[in-house]
């Protein structure tokens, strides 16, 4: 089992620890509910560690990055990050990635921990045309904490040697945080305001100290992997082995914008083909009527009892404080008010289309 | 962790309270702890029959949906209705406020030499 350079921290925290795509990873240190409200309220802590950074480098970098992602790269600026997808010939989803630019000629994939060998396999094959191109797993060396609610920005500012609040959204940069080297990006999982740190593995410990000393006056909690599960849920953001697998294409769940118009990527032409003759699945937003909870490879059917689709999550929502499920539907029932059911344990359940995103957080600045 | 002297337990972590005619059942403090945050219960209807050591309803947390099993066999003669708005009373009154069900006991001189008793079950609990 592999561990993060902040194992230590949460045992020190008594976190409950669970294996987790490989890692042991800390699912909750109090309780899911309360980390969950923390991060809607103030701020949680996450260690994030046991995704992976593949570093992209080189002349020939941008080009790697627009054949293996469907990413419009050349949009995409010095500074800047941007959600994508890494697309298989058929248009399956290998993973979802954020990929950001570092500099002109340095991009970094941040994947997922279930994928990272997956993706960067791919990679090697799919880059090996390229010229002047370095690709290098990070993986192992670098740490990730990310820092997310609305008083996030306010904490980081106060360790941050430069102005991290002038860091836009889906930007990156450079600054040192509590004395140590950083990367911090405008970016997260949870729908809230904050950042996500890069930090070389052997500053993490420090930094996560620091971080929680700085924020404990404003309700900074450590938050662990459960709480990021259902904040992401209420959030309405896909999650790979759930909404994403190799058996579903990005148009069918509700991420065509991601997806270029351009013909470079691996998958372009699959894509094509169903843009141009429709998808026969969509993602739908659930709530349940009652409180039973709608878990991952429930049916979803007509109020009249026929099969129609599957729940790719479901979950209580701490912060909205209700049941709530995604899962792929055919698309003739995918309108918004639409009345469904889910079958909870032979039961069927009440169920409505609502709109995406379940939570969107107050843009009050 | 609390576990009080005067019930009795299984091994599948609910605890059973004699009260004259009926039984009141509900689960332990460290079943609560180990589900995490309680976020919905399915209980049997009142006049419907329990048999021990089967199922008889479902106790979900955020992460997971458990089973929970019947210490002794009996009919439903009431089901916590306060855990229909406020689930999480399992977790904070597991003993109490977050009772399950009352139970009128069928074959309890029977049945009753599968139950532990605290000692016995808190010496299966890690």
């Amino acid at each position: 089992m592999l561990r993060t350079p902040l194992h230590s921290v949460h045992q020190r925290l008594g976190a409950r620890l669970v294996s987790f795509a490989g890692w042991e990873m800390p699912v909750q240190y109090t309780g899911i509910v309360s980390e969950h409200r923390a991060v809607r309220s103030a701020a949680g802590l996450f260690d994030v560690s046991h995704m992976g950074e593949l570093d992209l480098r080189g002349s020939g970098a941008a080009a790697a990055v627009a054949r293996l992602t469907c990413a419009d790269v050349d949009r995409i600026a010095e500074g800047q990050a941007r959600y994508s997808l890494v697309l298989d010939e058929t248009a399956g989803i290998i993973d979802d990635v954020i990929v950001y630019r570092l500099a002109d000629r340095h991009y970094r994939l941040v994947v997922n921990a279930s994928n990272t060998e997956a993706v960067l396999d791919h990679a090697r094959h799919a880059t090996a045309a390229i010229a002047g191109v370095e690709l290098v797993d990070r993986s192992a060396d670098l740490a990730l904490l990310a820092i997310q609610g609305p008083s996030a920005p306010a904490i980081v500012a106060q360790l941050a040697r430069d102005d991290a609040s002038s860091i836009g959204t889906y930007r990156c940069r450079a600054d040192r945080v509590a004395g140590h080297a950083a990367l911090l990006a405008r970016t997260g999982y949870t729908g809230e305001d904050g950042f996500e740190m890069f930090v070389a593995g052997e500053h993490a410990e420090a930094l996560w100290d620091a971080l929680l000393e700085a924020g404990a006056a404003s309700g900074l909690q450590a938050a662990g992997l459960g709480a990021r599960d259902t904040l992401r849920l209420e959030a309405s953001m896909p999650l790979y082995g759930h909404e994403l697998t190799r058996g579903v294409s990005p148009l069918e769940v509700g991420l065509g914008r991601f997806v270029s118009r351009g013909d470079g990527y691996i998958g372009a032409a699959a894509i094509a083909a169903q843009r141009a003759a429709g998808v026969a699945r969509r993602l739908v937003h659930l709530h349940l009527a009652g409180r039973a909870i709608a878990r991952q490879g429930f049916p979803i059917t007509t109020t009249g009892g026929t099969g129609i689709g599957t729940v790719t999550s479901g979950s209580y929502g701490p912060w909205l404080e209700r049941s709530l499920a995604m899962g792929l539907v055919d698309r003739e029932y995918a309108a918004r008010g639409t009345e469904l059911a889910v079958v909870v344990r032979g039961r069927a359940q009440a169920a409505t289309v609502v709109a995406r995103p379940f939570y969107k957080r107050s843009e009050s600045k | 962790m609390s576990i009080p002297e005067n019930l009795h337990y299984t091994a599948e972590h609910e605890w059973l309270r004699r009260e004259g005619e009926v039984a009141v059942i509900g689960i332990t403090d460290h079943a609560q702890g180990e589900l995490g945050d309680v976020v919905y219960v399915e209980l049997p209807a009142v006049g419907s029959a329990i048999v021990q050591g089967q199922s008889f309803g479902v106790i979900e947390s955020v992460k997971a949906a458990s089973d929970l099993y019947a210490p002794i066999s009996g009919e439903v003669t009431a089901v916590n209705g306060d855990l229909e708005a406020e689930p999480q009373r399992v977790n904070e009154s597991p003993y109490d406020g977050g009772w399950l069900i009352q139970v009128r006991p069928s074959r309890f001189g029977d049945e009753q030499a599968a139950l532990l008793d605290a000692t016995a079950y808190g010496a299966l609990l890690p």
